[in-house]
């Protein structure tokens, strides 16, 4: 979305996209967990050519302090671009509108997800670096987000993840690239809870039908199977008990 | 949550586990809507929505500004959203709040996807186009800003008139053209409480809500969607909630369109 229609790039090439993918094919994805030294839980995504970095400090004192609750944890969250991040120019430091949207509703999701109440008086710090941005870029730094707040240790009711759909013409297609992106006639990142397919963040732009609506449904529950795996992959690697048999 | 908030809420959802809501209304009424169209002169388009309680106004100001590079051939919309102190115990001045930059970001999205105004008839020439600047004045807040505001934005820009141009820069003084608006969104905002679905949910309801969902369409296509706060829909129940909203469509445009004709 947003890209002006002059040198509209073909994005589809003998029914495949740009990258050979199926319109149901996700981009690889690697995530390792524990990444970080000072963080009570971090992970590292690579998902396509996007590189996040993301952190969970916490659960500890709630500051300012009229911000804590008697009755559960506050959770806080901060995504940002890094100004090196994307192919255009050096963007400004610090958030802009689109990250404290992109903020707010990630914080909701763990509201929803992590056993607040275990910790009333504290706030949970969600940090979410993107260090080099290629589309789909809270999506993979909110699945990255889910890995580290397990790897912190903090109870959830599940291990969210999330991925965009979107539609290019007349074909609605999973996990679109930056050109994708910029070019796509739709686009829908969703947060969803695998338990029991809980819907936690949705946000939409461009032209669905209900039919499309329908369909992208169809391939985010797919594609997330996918994506738990290699969540739960990521922390049991963290987990196995390294040289036992030593 | 203060004290009194936490006895709203126990008080609006005990209600609502009996299906009355406090106004009385059923789940899926929504309260009477006023839009008025033009009532700030000096702005080139302006309106007020009043839904319940809820009143909003959107003003559009036309500002000549040099194209981007990337969009040589096209104006601009900048959309911005203000939670006035006067319209809510709870606003504060300051810088925009999460909530208010969401709310100019979901309102901008409905009618920035559904096209409805096409941005290359913004284009001036020779390096210059009109940006259009609206903003959403929230005055009184009694719930469902999304609705109220997607239609006050909407509104103000359809009825918008452009500037003329005079030497290369903008002449207030004169309005030529009225904005072209080639297609019209309407947005539907519902609310989840426990396991119950409303819409056009007041303030008090608001505050008891577990999870809303704002629905943006232009009757064929949905143009914007936007879930927000902690709790969650099924796919089921958002497949639903898309076939309401385009079955609303027809009336809230109707609404526009007539306070435009006025």
């Amino acid at each position: 979305m947003g890209g002006s229609s002059l040198n509209k790039p073909e994005l589809i090439i003998d029914g495949k996209r740009r990258d050979g993918r199926s319109f149901r094919d996700l981009r690889p994805i690697k995530i390792e967990a524990s990444v970080l030294k000072n963080a009570e839980g971090s992970a590292y995504i690579e998902w396509g050519r996007n590189k996040i970095l993301a952190a969970v400090y916490g659960p500890r004192e709630a500051t300012p302090k009229h911000m804590a609750n008697p009755n559960k944890a506050i959770i806080k969250c901060r995504y940002q671009m890094a100004p090196f991040s994307s192919l255009e120019g050096h963007s400004r430091t610090g958030p802009n509108r689109r990250a404290t949207e992109i903020s707010k509703v990630i914080k909701e999701v763990f509201e929803n997800v992590v056993m607040v109440n275990e910790f009333p008086g504290s706030e949970i710090d969600v940090f979410i670096e993107v260090l080099q941005g290629d589309g789909g870029t809270r999506a993979a730094g909110l699945t990255a987000a889910s890995v580290a707040m397990a790897n912190a240790g903090i109870r959830m009711k599940d291990l969210v993840y999330a991925v965009s759909a979107g539609r290019i013409g007349d074909h609605v297609a999973i996990d679109f690239d930056m050109i994708e992106d910029n070019y796509s006639d739709a686009d829908m990142p969703v947060a969803v809870a695998p338990r029991n397919n809980d819907v936690l963040l949705l946000q939409m732009d461009g032209g669905f039908t209900k039919e499309q609506f329908a369909e992208a449904k169809e391939l985010i529950l797919e594609a997330g199977k996918t994506i738990s795996e290699i969540q739960k992959d990521a922390l049991k690697r963290v987990y196995d008990v390294k040289g036992a048999s030593e | 949550m203060n004290a009194i908030d936490v006895v709203k809420v126990g008080y609006i959802r005990e209600l609502l586990a009996k299906g009355v809501r406090e106004d009385s209304r059923g789940l899926m009424d929504q309260r009477p809507i006023t839009v008025s169209c033009d009532v700030i002169d000096n702005a080139e388009g302006s309106a007020q929505v009043d839904m319940g309680s809820t009143r909003v106004l959107a003003g559009v100001k036309f500002v000549l500004e040099d194209t981007k590079p990337d969009t040589p051939n096209m104006g601009n919309l900048v959309m911005s959203a203000e939670l006035l102190p006067l319209a809510n115990a709870d606003y504060e001045p300051g810088p925009p709040s999460p909530d208010a930059i969401e709310l100019a970001r979901v309102v901008d999205r409905g009618i920035r996807a559904g096209n409805c105004v096409k941005l290359e008839s913004l284009f001036v020439g020779e390096g210059k186009a009109w940006t259009a600047y609206i903003d959403i004045y929230v005055l009184n807040y009694d719930g469902n800003l999304f609705d109220a505001s997607s239609i006050a934005a909407m509104a103000a820009l359809m009825s918008s008139k452009i500037p003329g141009v005079k030497d290369g820069a903008a002449d207030y003084g004169s309005r030529s053209s009225p904005v072209k608006a080639e297609n019209i969104v309407t947005s539907t905002t519902f609310g989840k409480i426990g396991d119950k679905i409303l819409f056009d949910m007041t303030g008090n309801e608001e505050t008891a809500a577990d999870a809303r969902v704002t629905i943006e369409t232009d009757g064929s296509s949905i143009r914007a969607m936007q879930k927000g706060l902690s709790g969650s829909f099924s796919f089921d129940e958002l497949e639903r909630l898309v076939a309401e909203s385009m079955s609303r469509h027809e009336g809230l445009k109707k609404l526009i369109e007539d306070s435009i004709r006025k």
